[in-house]
């Protein structure tokens, strides 16, 4: 997976967790996954179709996301309120819909998909040619976790390359 | 959250009311907290692009806050079937797929503004005052309502 397609994530979830989190956020570790993965906590996934196609997921440790989604309400929420659910998912959406504004500029087409929960222990690893990059973004409310399989949609790239783009 | 000098209809001096459209009800309760802090007044709610057109019709809003990126039916498109119905609805696109051709086609079918997620609250407080115009006024300045 090129870093290409990479930064603009890493950017995107940075800006997104900085303002909204309102403290600094430190991008830690980045490791590559080949293995299914395995989920830490509440988790959304957004798909991505297009020139460019896969998933991003974020996962935040269950009390990670409750403080974070408590700050966003402005309210104590208890661990089994549905907007910590919404309130994860709304963020990796932001973060994918400000990543997919800075593709698009560099000409790549996509189709964004509504968030899903992903509710197994071990999500799929996409596919065998896919490999994912787990970032994790050390926040002032806890570690977020995000995962990234993303490729080249081959035949949409070779339209393209036809079509002289 | 911060609060700003109130924003009210010059006509009467009544709160501007909303209409906030957003598939996300966590997206949703951010923005009615923040058009609170505005002075504001929430009209109706919606999930969806056919919703917020019937809710539309049902609470004739001063403005509609609407994201892009729906079930049934997306924002941009029920922002056009508004506007094509009532030319002077003050629709607001807010969303986080805020590239050029989004934007583009969003002004082109009738709304009236973009705002990019996450949003900034006092980028929507001066959105949403650029869009009102003289329609609306700050409450304490010159030539406000009562």
């Amino acid at each position: 997976m090129k870093m290409e397609l990479i930064q603009p994530f890493i950017n995107a979830a940075d800006a997104v967790l900085s303002q909204g989190l309102q403290g600094t956020t430190k991008v830690g570790n980045l490791s590559m996954e080949e293995a299914a993965y395995r989920r830490k906590g509440v988790a959304g996934m957004v798909a991505l179709t297009g020139d460019i196609e896969g998933r991003i997921l974020l996962d935040l440790e269950p009390q990670t996301a409750v403080r974070v989604a408590s700050h966003y309400a402005g309210t104590e929420l208890p661990e089994s309120d549905g907007l910590i659910k919404e309130t994860i998912f709304e963020l990796a959406n932001q973060v994918v819909g400000n990543a997919i504004c800075a593709l698009n500029d560099q000409g790549f087409h996509f189709r964004v998909h509504p968030p899903a929960l992903v509710t197994s222990d071990e999500a799929d690893k996409s596919s065998e040619d896919v490999e994912a990059l787990m970032i994790c973004f050390e926040t002032p409310m806890g570690n977020v976790f995000m995962n990234v399989a993303l490729r080249y949609n081959q035949r949409r790239m070779s339209d393209h390359a036809a079509a002289g783009r | 959250m911060e609060q700003f000098a109130a924003v009210k209809r010059s006509k009467d001096g009544q709160p501007v009311r909303y209409l906030i459209v957003d598939d996300s009800v966590f997206a949703r309760k951010n923005l009615a907290r923040m058009i609170e802090s505005f002075g504001g007044q929430l009209a109706a709610e919606a999930g969806d692009g056919l919703t917020a057109i019937s809710e539309f019709e049902r609470t004739h809003p001063d403005i509609v806050l609407m994201d892009i990126t729906m079930p049934q039916m997306e924002g941009i498109e029920a922002a056009e079937k508004i506007v094509q119905a009532h030319p002077d609805a003050r629709v607001v696109m807010v969303s986080s797929v805020g590239y050029q051709e989004n934007i583009v086609a969003a002004l082109q079918r009738g709304a009236r503004h973009f705002v990019q997620k996450p949003v900034k609250p006092e980028v929507l407080y001066e959105v949403i005052k650029y869009v009102l115009g003289e329609d609306g006024a700050v409450a304490g300045s010159a030539g406000a309502g009562a």
